[in-house]
């Protein structure tokens, strides 16, 4: 039977390799052993420490009895539903906005290309209270934009809860615009291609060929953006000011009540934490498990 | 170059079918090749990696601008860079199998196929119907609602061949078409494909490196070597003459180039072959290198090309085992392994090899 083996053998080899084209081998794990080295052990455990030990002590802190109580004042639910609202609209407008831009600078070259990329970068890097003040000079009522916005429309941003998704908005649209462009540019743009011979406009192309193979980066990026826009704080309290339902999130009710009643403020914060968590847990098996 | 004179190329101008001539400049590269197709025809362009040919292709498509040249199908203009025209891949009647397939992998089978149709307007139920119809032909109506992660090679192959057909393209191009599927499989999809091919009525270009997929599919052959064509004809013609190193060995021959004075050819490298074609001045003369007899002595044989040889290598070729020979004349020459043993053959070793001039195929430079 030595026929057979020599025959299968190589065309085995030859079928393994040819019949999924460019799919990487997967990496083997790497594997905890007992060798790991104590310099690099050592801080590892102590930065593990240093980011639950916060976590861990607002549990433990927590007023658990006079829980129920704290959470029952219609501030609370009056800070919690304006986060979730603005911040979801604020994701909204990053979505809409954030993705054609991130298409344009990962699928086109145009002169510049590098220093727009820059600018996008730029809010992620900037003080979020510089940028709440930026915001005033562009669109408040005496700025550059915003002085035209209320003379010919009427419409005035500050201290507005619009102004509020405004604010978060600026903030977390970089989040998105980030991860979607990193999205783009590792899916294959020969697909696009591909639709255009069969007679796709590029739009079309973008809309019904790449838009759905990079879902899982956009959902990502929006989550991101979603985290980044709910914990909000410099930029809106400077942008938007502190009116308690039409401006004031729930960071700033936690900011303001751990002047006054330090319980309240814990209370408020374990909110926003389980919050954070269940978003984390409800999205982590649908797009984030490929890690 | 007067460009208002009417040229013999313009009243020569195809009304069916391809006429192109592709000059696509890319830095240190250059792409410059005139292809022309009847309707029906299948075109293979042929040759080594990086010589052009999937370049071509993507030109053709549009996907790649040319840089001079004119593209026309069945009479219409779609690219003349001269006069700054170009028709976008989009709306070209032209259609792509690529090598590996882009099938887009969130749409099934069905939708896959259904969607050139539905880019051109069809409703959306007529371009599923249109589809179904399709990989039916394509003995794939049970995939239909397969992801392209779930189809097998060949499966995904002929999906990918379908969504092509499906928009009715006057040009249909193929790239590699075969390359991602294994030994098994390309037999069977090879012989499918050339008979969608037979059937396709407009003009098809397959690009591939494999002389027999070349061979099988198409009606000519034109063979590509850095951006040029090198030789052009029937599958037949070229593989009984080529014309460069690259398709002799791609077809398995021995190729030299020399000066004949009736049945002797003096080589370019000094050595002689003796043949039976009578020509007179420079030959191509070819031999396949099982033509070729090696011996351990000076062999008292009646051929009459007798040359003392050099082994410098030896590889496993299919069966045989493909011996390369230095010295008056660099020789291939396939042997079985049994010959190969008791010729005790090893690099380094001196052999005497011999040919039939009946063998030797010679025909003008």
């Amino acid at each position: 039977m030595t026929e057979p083996d020599t025959e299968t053998g190589p065309a085995e080899v030859l079928e393994d390799t040819r019949r999924r084209p460019r799919t990487s081998r997967p990496r083997p794990r790497p594997r905890l052993r007992a060798g790991v080295p104590l310099p690099l052990l050592l801080p590892a455990l102590g930065g593990l420490v240093f980011l639950v030990l916060p976590l861990v002590a607002l549990l433990v802190r927590a007023p658990w009895r006079s829980l129920p109580d704290q959470l029952t004042g219609v501030a609370v639910w009056q800070a919690l539903r304006l986060s979730l609202i603005t911040a979801t609209a604020a994701t909204a407008v990053a979505l809409v906005l954030g993705v054609p831009l991130a298409w344009l600078l990962a699928r086109t070259r145009f002169p510049g290309r590098r220093l727009v990329r820059a600018l996008v970068t730029l809010p992620l890097v900037l003080p979020p209270v510089v940028g709440g003040v930026a915001l005033l000079l562009a669109l408040g009522r005496n700025g550059i934009v915003g002085r035209w916005l209320d003379s010919a429309f009427g419409v005035t941003l500050p201290f507005t809860t619009a102004g509020v998704v405004v604010a978060e908005a600026f903030v977390a649209m970089p989040f998105l615009v980030i991860s979607v462009e990193g999205t783009l540019r590792a899916a294959d743009p020969r697909y696009e291609e591909a639709a255009t011979t069969l007679g796709a406009s590029r739009f079309t192309a973008f809309r019904r060929v790449t838009l759905p193979m990079v879902a899982p980066g956009v959902a990502a990026g929006a989550v991101l953006a979603w985290a980044r826009a709910l914990g909000e704080f410099g930029a809106t309290i400077t942008f938007a000011g502190n009116f308690p339902g039409r401006t004031q999130t729930m960071p700033l009710s936690v900011y303001l009540a751990l002047q006054s009643d330090p319980a309240a403020a814990i209370a408020l914060s374990l909110v926003l934490l389980a919050v954070s968590i269940a978003v984390l847990a409800g999205l982590r098996d649908r797009w984030m498990a490929a890690s | 170059m007067t460009t208002d004179t009417p040229t013999t190329e313009d009243t020569a101008v195809r009304t069916g079918g391809l006429d192109a001539r592709l000059v696509v400049d890319r830095g240190t590269f250059r792409l410059d090749l005139r292809l022309s197709a009847a309707p029906g025809e299948v075109l293979a362009l042929l040759g080594p990696n990086g010589a052009g040919k999937t370049t071509a292709l993507r030109a053709l498509a549009g996907l790649t601008p040319l840089t001079a040249g004119a593209l026309r199908l069945d009479g219409r203009t779609l690219e003349e860079p001269e006069h700054r025209l170009r028709v976008p891949p989009e709306d070209r009647p032209v259609g792509v199998v690529f090598q590996d397939y882009l099938l887009f992998p969130h749409l099934t089978a069905l939708d896959n196929v259904a969607f050139g149709p539905r880019c051109h307007g069809t409703p959306k139920a007529v371009a599923r119907a249109q589809a179904a119809d399709w990989l039916d032909r394509m003995g794939l109506a049970d995939r239909a609602g397969a992801k392209p992660r779930a189809l097998s090679g060949g499966q995904a192959q002929r999906v990918a061949l379908a969504r092509a057909l499906a928009t009715r393209p006057r040009l249909l191009l193929l790239d590699e078409p075969l390359a991602a599927l294994d030994a098994r499989t390309r037999l069977e999809v090879r012989a499918g494909l050339r008979r969608h091919l037979a059937d396709f009525p407009a003009v098809a270009v397959l690009v591939t490196h494999d002389p027999l997929d070349a061979m099988v599919l198409a009606d000519r052959l034109v063979v590509v070597e850095e951006g040029r064509i090198v030789q052009e004809g029937a599958p037949a013609d070229v593989s009984r003459r080529p014309r460069t190193d690259y398709i002799a060995s791609l077809v398995g021959l021995n190729l030299y180039q020399g000066r004949a004075e009736g049945h002797t050819v003096a080589l370019d490298g000094g050595a002689t072959i003796t043949t039976t074609e009578d020509l007179t001045g420079p030959v191509f003369v070819a031999f396949p290198p099982a033509a070729v007899t090696l011996h351990r002595d000076r062999p008292d044989s009646s051929a009459r090309n007798l040359w003392r040889l050099e082994v410098t290598g030896l590889e496993s070729h299919g069966d045989q085992i493909r011996v390369d020979l230095t010295g008056e004349l660099p020789l291939l020459a396939d042997l079985t392994t049994a010959a190969v043993a008791e010729l005790d053959l090893h690099p380094g070793r001196t052999v005497w090899a011999t040919l039939k001039a009946a063998q030797t195929h010679a025909y003008p430079a």
